[in-house]
């Protein structure tokens, strides 16, 4: 594999990984106490897989290869007025923790902005050089 | 570039400056990504090794050779349950460093293109 990443590259597509990472964490959060009739169709809390896509001279930006569902198991809470409950009142709650999707969300925001003042930094760099001869 | 009696080190070491930001750039890039190791080059060793090699006339390729010839694995602080060694406070460092490096050549190729634009014009 023969890439040559540019700053530019290697952040923006850094930043789109992020960003996906924000919008899994945030379809979580939208369907936390969510419920269904059965586990199997209980909502489970979606996590992207980030891969690192080498490129020449020890440059490397990331990408994302699968969104999974995660293991954590949906809750299974009686609650016999539920319309959704079944036989023995019983409905399954979406397996996803908030505290920790929060969190998530935050260090998300975090890594998206140190990419946003990485390619900044080059971009002024970048016209600094530009602007050599005048 | 290195024998440029006008430039220096300065073509070198501005193309370096430039290679080591894109590498720093890229451990910040991965800063969660499991297992990834973060990298970095020695820059005195990869410029002493860029201005040594200039017999070549490939400017490019003796660059390669003299960053590669300095890259190296970062030892983290502190080694996470991932096996990710990017540690932020340090690249985010580093990168301000490099960056403040860049300029300071930058300044310096614009101090001699000022002297010779200030001989052409002759004013």
């Amino acid at each position: 594999m023969a890439n040559n990443f540019s700053v530019f590259d290697i952040s923006g597509r850094a930043m789109s990984a992020q960003l996906v990472r924000l919008s899994t964490s945030a379809s979580n959060l939208a369907n936390a106490g969510s419920v269904a009739t059965n586990k199997a169709d209980a909502f489970r809390a979606l996590k992207p897989v980030f891969k690192t896509i080498g490129g020449e001279q020890g440059t490397a930006t990331v990408g994302v290869t699968q969104v999974v569902a995660s293991q954590t198991e949906p809750t299974q809470r009686h609650d016999p007025n539920n319309p959704l409950a079944d036989k023995d009142g019983n409905v399954w709650e979406a397996g996803v923790d908030s505290a920790a999707e929060l969190v998530e969300m935050m260090e998300t925001s975090r890594q998206y902005q140190n990419n946003v003042q990485v390619l900044q930094t080059a971009k002024s760099l970048t016209l600094d050089t530009l602007r050599l001869e005048k | 570039m290195a024998d440029d009696p006008l430039f220096g080190v300065h073509g070198n070491a501005l193309a370096l400056r430039s290679q080591r930001m894109a590498m720093l750039a890229s451990n910040i890039a991965n800063a969660a990504t499991p297992n990834y190791k973060a990298k970095d080059f020695d820059f005195q060793k990869a410029l002493a090794a860029a201005s040594a090699d200039n017999t070549s006339g490939d400017t490019g390729a003796s660059l390669d050779s003299a960053v590669d010839g300095a890259t190296g694995y970062r030892v983290p602080l502190q080694a996470s349950l991932d096996g990710n060694t990017v540690e932020l406070s340090t690249e985010q460092t580093l990168f301000a460093e490099n960056a403040v490096q860049y300029r300071a050549t930058l300044s310096f190729l614009q101090g001699r293109i000022g002297t010779v634009m200030t001989a052409l014009k002759g004013e």
